[in-house]
């Protein structure tokens, strides 16, 4: 799926990266703890948060994922969307909240991150 | 320890300096890439430097980050002065946190940080005295499997 499927799907608006919409998603995960997201996540996530401080842009940055959703609305503040442009991560904004937001897409075939201890 | 370094590189990190925590990890990186470091073992090395880093920032005064880069591994070297840690095997431990709700706040301050990083790091080395410091070593090879 692509990054503009998913805008459409979440019916999201993009905050930066316009550019970048027509990447291709394989796999996502949400959460607004970001010790989780850099213990779960992989290099290409598409990540779901609730948090929208810099540091879910940084953390993002460092674990290689493709973009972020913010959800519920939210928006990241000026330094994550300065430090977004900077390192080339689309960001995108979802009125849906997260447990909805994760379920239209896990409907749609986009699965979650591979290697979770349920699935060993 | 290291071969011959090929680069070698210090970040100084400001406890308490919340907005910019991550810098020296995105610094790090992309100096990685530069290099042309295999993108798993940088996924790696930088997600133990940002927790380490979030770690200075949470709890300590300062801190000295260094990176050292040799043919066959790189070397993190954190050197903090700050309360210290008064028992490492409980702070190795998942779920264990002293963090403040401010830390909870930034998305950090599970209880995850040292985990993590072991999980990530090949070797790892931590010292650490109540009231002066920790001192933490993590070592990453470049030209082999993981020995984990």
């Amino acid at each position: 799926m692509t990054l503009r499927e998913i805008m459409d799907l979440l019916q999201a608006e993009v905050i930066s990266g316009h550019e970048h919409l027509d990447i291709e998603i394989d796999f996502a995960g949400g959460s607004d703890l970001m010790s989780d997201v850099l213990a779960f996540g992989k290099p290409g996530l598409l990540l779901l948060t609730g948090l929208s401080n810099a540091q879910s842009v940084r953390t993002a940055n460092i674990i290689d994922a493709k973009a972020v959703v913010y959800v519920r609305g939210k928006k990241p503040d000026a330094a994550g969307i300065e430090l977004a442009r900077e390192v080339g991560i689309p960001l995108l904004s979802t009125k849906y909240m997260m447990y909805t937001a994760c379920g239209l897409l896990y409907k749609q075939g986009v699965p979650g991150v591979s290697g979770s201890s349920i699935e060993e | 320890m290291c071969d011959e370094h090929v680069l070698s590189q210090e970040f100084e990190i400001k406890g308490g300096d919340f907005s910019n925590a991550g810098k020296a990890s995105t610094s790090i990186k992309e100096i990685l890439r530069e290099i042309g470091i295999d993108s798993s073992i940088m996924v790696r090395v930088c997600i133990a430097a940002y927790e380490s880093e979030m770690n200075v920032v949470m709890y300590a005064r300062r801190a000295t980050l260094t990176l050292s880069v040799s043919p066959k591994m790189l070397n993190l070297r954190l050197e903090d002065e700050g309360q210290g840690i008064a028992d490492i095997p409980k702070a190795m431990q998942e779920g264990f946190s002293t963090a403040t709700n401010e830390m909870r706040e930034m998305g950090f301050g599970a209880g995850m940080g040292l985990p993590n990083i072991k999980k990530n790091a090949d070797h790892l080395e931590i010292s650490s005295t109540p009231g002066k410091g920790t001192s933490l070593d993590l070592t990453f090879f470049l030209n082999k499997d993981r020995e984990k």
